[in-house]
């Protein structure tokens, strides 16, 4: 009733290829960004900041960046929490190096090796396809875990064989280590993740976007328009796994403080896949939503025992915590196995056409 | 536009004009042999078709020619130089465009994308200027969506032009795949089946729009069919292949009148 584009005419094909061509999207985009950039920094508590919107950004990043490989230019990779930790790793290594290097720039370049590294592991992807693929990938997550857990010389030698963050300042103010304040790191990983995610739509919607979705759509076809198969699938990896690694150093530098091996395992890997299957495949505002029904509900579902001032043990609570995601992500991919991001998309399509459900 | 109509009709007639040429080309996989030993020409301008009985190789012929099959005797030479292995990129950048047999679309993209898809090689600006899609970037954006919406025009499919490929008709999916092989801009275009399992008016759409592309823009098309009636109307020149071997070529006068093509379509008492 209020979501329609009847009377938004475009004149000019810069118009029409606008990312939000629908005004109503923009001004919903422009309410979302208003909400996160000033109402909850002014309102959220700190419980709120560090448990749930600093981790919710973290991951949606990352999903971004897995997404990109996996829904757009169809390799699937099963390395991603090791993509993340090499930048975190790197992040550590360069931080140590160059203490007086502004730890922003140094989070941004941390990716930058987590996207050699990727290229390296996206090379068998030149012979081997799908489900196949995956299991190489595998090799990367396991070769680097064991990178981070018997080179000593990553974590500085460590004997807890962990990297703790030291602290960093922005503008006087600390962003990393335990003095910063929950505001201040939201505020930064807010900003890096949407401005990366804009500029991977960008990216997504120009000639390089549209030559990884033509290798996973047709890769015979896609090298017939003249597309070279090794170039744009390692750029797919290399793009994807800067995300990732981007998403890892902050991780570690602006959420959790410290990691160890553990912290970027296997599980960590399915993780974000989970994230990117139930938001959507292809799709970036999959990538938030997967993120936000993977991390922020069970976070919710935790708490509402205590909020209905029920007495319950907390391995009760976990117990149903898993019960209940677990009866959704089944039902969410019966409902629409493509995800989130196209029931969302279904939503659309039926309020523009209201009340004739069948026009088009 | 009459100009180049005469142009073209003056330019399929003479000889001279070579755009490609197949020499002695034999292709066989392991034990199998798809081609033996065929060798004929394309001319500049011109609508070539290639015909035959099913399995008579003639879509291995087309997978030769755009560097999907490397023969393993012969050569092929486009536009004056001998081509040795080559890659299918390589030929697409060279001005070879195709379409398939069984189209070969990009599933999940739109109609424009889809054609958009065929500017790949136009288009040059790097990841820097992509990410930030201001200048340079948009402006190649718009200049190629500019010639994407003459092919969709000239195509009559902008009422589907955001649909997603993957929900269309077939009869448009086939168009859509001729856009995207127009936008390459080729020097040759090679269809393969270009008309298969279509209507009687979807076949005539699709003839209209061959005619027009090759007097038109004055592209050069090697096309596969197996609708008779529509070869021997649209194409100048026919070559007949049948179990992998060249039996005829001709104008499709001399082609239908050919006592081993009659032979090799209607079978032959042994």
């Amino acid at each position: 009733m209020f979501y329609r584009e009847a009377g938004q005419f475009k004149t000019s094909y810069s118009a029409d290829q606008a990312l939000l061509p629908i005004k109503q999207d923009r001004i919903g985009l422009a309410l979302i960004l208003v909400t996160a950039f000033v109402l909850i920094p002014m309102f959220g508590t700190s419980f709120f900041l560090s448990s749930i919107m600093i981790p919710f950004l973290v991951f949606a990043l990352a999903a971004v960046g897995l997404n990109i490989l996996t829904g757009f230019a169809g390799q699937l990779s099963l390395g991603t929490g090791a993509f993340m930790g090499v930048g975190a790793y790197s992040c550590y290594k360069l931080t140590t190096y160059f203490p007086d290097v502004n730890i922003i720039i140094l989070i941004m370049a941390s990716g930058i090796f987590s996207a050699l590294i990727g290229v390296v592991f996206g090379l068998p992807s030149l012979r081997i396809k799908g489900l196949y693929l995956a299991i190489t990938t595998l090799a990367a997550q396991f070769f680097l875990e064991w990178c981070f857990n018997r080179i000593g010389w990553l974590y500085n030698d460590n004997p807890s064989g962990a990297i703790e963050v030291p602290q960093r300042l922005l503008f006087g103010v600390p962003i990393t280590g335990p003095e910063a304040i929950p505001e201040v790191r939201y505020l930064v990983i807010l900003t890096i993740v949407a401005v990366m995610t804009l500029l991977a739509a960008n990216v997504l919607r120009g000639r390089i976007g549209r030559s990884w979705m033509m290798i996973r759509d047709m890769d015979i076809a896609a090298e017939l328009m003249g597309i070279r198969p090794l170039r744009a699938k390692l750029s797919a990896f290399a793009f994807s796994s800067y995300y990732c690694g981007v998403a890892g150093a902050l991780m570690v530098f602006c959420w959790i403080g410290s990691a160890e091996v553990e912290t970027f395992d296997i599980n960590h890997s399915f993780l974000i896949l989970f994230m990117v299957i139930i938001g959507g495949l292809g799709s970036l505002t999959g990538c938030f939503m997967g993120a936000a029904f993977i991390w922020v509900l069970p976070v919710l579902i935790r708490s509402v025992p205590s909020a209905l001032g029920i007495d319950m043990l907390a391995a009760t609570t976990e117990h149903i915590n898993n019960i209940v995601i677990g009866c959704l992500i089944i039902f969410f991919l019966i409902v629409e196995p493509h995800g989130l991001a196209r029931l969302w998309q279904i939503g659309k399509e039926k309020l523009r056409n209201w009340p004739y459900p069948y026009a088009n | 536009m009459t100009a180049s109509i005469a142009k073209a009709d003056q330019v399929g007639a003479e000889p001279a004009s070579l755009l490609l040429d197949a020499n002695n080309v034999s292709l066989s996989f392991g034990g199998v042999k798809a081609i033996t030993d065929i060798s004929f020409d394309i001319h500049k301008g011109e609508i070539r078709a290639l015909i035959g009985p099913n399995g008579a190789g003639k879509t291995s012929m087309l997978n030769v020619i755009n560097g999907f099959y490397h023969p393993q005797e012969g050569t092929i030479t486009y536009k004056g130089k001998v081509r040795r292995r080559m890659k299918p990129y390589q030929a697409a950048s060279s001005g070879i465009a195709r379409t398939f047999q069984n189209v070969a679309l990009f599933k999940g993209m739109s109609t424009l994308d889809n054609v958009m898809s065929g500017r790949s090689l136009k288009m040059r600006k790097g990841l820097f200027w992509q990410m930030l899609h201001v200048g340079p970037a948009r402006a190649e954006e718009i200049a190629n969506r500019k010639k994407v919406e003459e092919i969709i025009d000239f195509l009559e499919i902008a009422h589907i032009r955001k649909q997603p490929v993957g929900k269309l008709p077939y009869g448009l999916q086939k168009r859509v795949e001729l856009g995207r092989a127009m936008a390459m801009e080729p020097e040759l275009l090679l269809l393969d089946e270009p008309m298969a399992g279509m209507n009687l008016e979807e076949k005539e759409d699709m003839s209209r729009f061959i005619i027009d592309l090759n007097k038109e823009f004055g592209t050069t098309i090697a096309l596969i069919e197996h609708d008779m009636g529509v070869v021997m109307d649209l194409a100048d020149r026919v070559v007949v292949l049948d179990y992998g071997k060249k039996i005829a070529d001709g104008t499709p006068a001399v082609v239908q009148a050919d006592q081993a093509v009659i032979d090799a379509y209607l079978g032959v008492a042994h």
